[in-house]
């Protein structure tokens, strides 16, 4: 297993430099000269040649990589030129939103997609199970900025049972923290239970097929037991691979809901980052969420062996 | 797969009659295929609901009586009615002719990443199944673009590029080559395996010929099906960077930046958010219903896997 871990990691290596080639190309891309931009139109020629000597425009482009990757393994990301702070500290006061957004629409979507899953798959081919795909499809097409939008019209504008949009952080107490965090949870958390709900139930379906289903039920244990026992535990690591894989879209989606409900997440940061052209923050921030989604997907797969011991032998 | 003549049955065979049960055979497996396709629900309804946008893209703009870039304060946000079907905007502007505007800058958008991450994503995946030192090179790319959240990738490019329509279908593409690429790939490495391959090879067939007559009829099936959903993930990329204000820039339409404008009077105009985003709707939920019947039709193998009836 060690040598497994360790092989997973080294194999990550040459995918992170290429992250990192591919983010700090990007600033090379701005068509003309970066700093020029950066300043905008009214900036004097000595303003650029002073930001182009600060971001170490004038150096080869390869000395200029190397420097940057090594400010990064110092932890250091660059400047942010409109904040005038650390990129990696703007970026800290900024995750609290995101992180709490997208783990409660993980949350709800778990619990609301699982059992439908579940019930669907033991159900396969009655109503119940055509009207929960029904959903679940119509639920996929929908996009999570849009589902706000429309959850904010109804339950804040028109209902006026939640605040249609702002933020408080849980410091001011858990429940105005949820009060409006809920409605955007729920936006973002709908598309994912859709996807969910189809891998469970699709999983489910595989093991309830199987021989050592039927022999379980042969024995006369009850239904409850065969399909949450026996059933669902093996049913549940496709599961999380679907859970791994759309981490990556709930960001996305984390993103953009928050700016339909002004919350003061990344994707504020880096809206608010592009007009103000100031590239060192959106370069940071998107290194660190490639880099969290590599590191978190190898840690689901290192999750398998724990779930499934199967996996944990064909291994060694 | 076609039966074809070796070369010493030609000499024997009236080639002229072989060719016409040939035609004859290809002829109906043509008409039998049409007669599946339109026998799939799911094709039927999701096409049907393509189509009715598409109609709407081109005719919309011709019936409506305003142009989308007419302002007209004195009549700004006003609700649906008789005079302007969809209602005007915070600049006064008819909604109707907007949203109908915006319908082909979005299904445009939308088509043109489809086409280009096909064709792009069928060149990377080829190469990389056959060429072992591309294929090491274009995978460690492709996984390090999928590393990126779609949407931040996305306004990182559109950031860097500027607001242009094209721009949007360049930064779209580049999010979404990988995932076609890899499909190509995992199609053509079955193939490769295959013994006509091998066969091929000893005859002594180049492996341009192998690479595009022999692996790509086998790869296109799981890459058009990947394709329909790209199509409409690019709808909602689209709206999602129109909506954060760096996709396609104002006044022109697009139903993400009408969606945006709309936000600001959410508390007034309802209109201005519920019919764009009836249309994205509508688009995305027919490309994902016609997706998944193609691909009951196409690639039936994958449908069992994923979705066991």
């Amino acid at each position: 297993m060690k040598a497994y871990i360790l092989k997973r990691f080294i194999s990550m290596i040459p995918v992170l430099m290429i992250v990192a080639i591919i983010v700090f190309f990007l600033i090379h891309l701005i068509p003309g000269d970066p700093a020029a931009v950066i300043l905008g139109p009214e900036a004097t020629p000595e303003e650029v040649e002073k930001l182009r000597e600060e971001l170490g425009l004038n150096l080869p482009l390869y000395s200029q990589f190397f420097y940057w990757l090594i400010g990064i393994f110092q932890g250091d990301l660059g400047d942010s030129i409109y904040m005038n702070k650390p990129v990696l500290q703007a970026f800290v006061e900024h995750i609290g939103p995101t992180l709490s957004l997208a783990l409660l629409a993980q949350a709800i979507s778990i619990i609301i997609a699982i059992p439908i899953g579940v019930l669907a798959a033991k159900k396969q081919g009655t109503f119940a199970d055509h009207l929960f795909m029904l959903i679940a499809m119509f639920g996929m097409s929908l996009p999570s900025f849009l589902l706000g939008l429309l959850l904010m019209l109804v339950f804040g504008v028109h209902l006026q049972w939640l605040p249609a949009a702002g933020y408080q952080p849980l410091g001011a107490g858990i429940w105005e923290h949820l009060k409006y965090m809920i409605l955007p949870a729920f936006a973002l958390g709908m598309i994912q239970a859709a996807v969910i709900a189809r891998m469970t139930r699709s999983s489910m379906l595989d093991i309830l097929s199987m021989n050592y289903i039927k022999a379980a039920k042969a024995k006369g244990l009850k239904e409850r037991v065969v399909i949450y026992k026996h059933a669902f535990r093996n049913a549940f690591i496709p599961i999380l691979t679907i859970l791994g894989e759309t981490f990556g879209s709930l960001i996305t989606g984390a993103v953009v809901t928050e700016t339909v409900f002004n919350l003061p997440g990344i994707g504020q940061l880096v809206v608010n980052s592009i007009v103000r052209r100031d590239y060192a923050v959106i370069q940071g921030t998107i290194l660190i969420m490639a880099t969290t989604y590599l590191v978190l997907n190898l840690v689901i797969d290192l999750l398998y062996g724990v779930v499934d011991p199967r996996v944990r032998l064909n291994r060694k | 797969m076609e039966m074809k003549p070796s070369i010493q049955m030609e000499q024997k065979i009236n080639y002229d009659h072989f060719t016409s049960i040939r035609n004859q055979l290809k002829k109906e497996q043509r008409s039998l295929f049409i007669k599946r396709f339109l026998s799939n629900r799911s094709v039927v309804i999701g096409g049907s609901i393509l189509l009715v946008l598409i109609v709407f893209a081109i005719v919309g703009p011709m019936v409506s009586k305003y142009t989308p870039l007419e302002i007209d304060p004195v009549n700004r946000l006003q609700g649906p009615s008789a005079e302007h079907w969809f209602g005007t905007d915070n600049f006064g502007r008819d909604l109707f002719s907007r949203v109908a505007h915006g319908a082909q800058v979005s299904l445009g958008v939308g088509l043109s990443v489809a086409f280009l991450t096909a064709v792009i994503g069928l060149f990377v995946g080829l190469y990389a199944a056959y060429y072992s030192i591309l294929d090491h090179i274009f995978m460690r790319i492709c996984d390090a673009l999928m590393a990126f959240p779609d949407i931040l990738l996305a306004v990182a490019i559109m950031a860097v590029l500027g607001p242009r329509p094209v721009n949007v279908i360049i930064a779209v593409t580049i999010v979404k080559i990988p995932v076609v690429a890899r499909i190509v790939r995992s199609s053509a490495l079955v193939v490769k395996e295959q013994t006509y391959i091998e066969a091929m090879k000893t005859l002594g067939a180049s492996s341009w010929r192998i690479i595009w007559f022999h692996t790509v009829p086998n790869a296109l099936s799981p890459m058009i099906v990947q394709v329909t959903y790209i199509f409409a993930i690019a709808i909602i990329l689209e709206a999602s960077l129109s909506f954060l204000g760096v996709g396609i820039p104002a006044p022109n339409p697009s139903w993400g930046n009408i969606l945006y404008d709309g936000k600001t009077v959410i508390y007034s105009s309802w209109w201005m958010t519920v019919f764009p985003g009836l249309f994205i709707i509508l688009a995305v939920l027919g490309l994902n219903i016609f997706g998944d019947g193609l691909r009951d039709l196409l690639d039936p193998k994958s449908h069992k896997a994923i979705n066991k009836q």
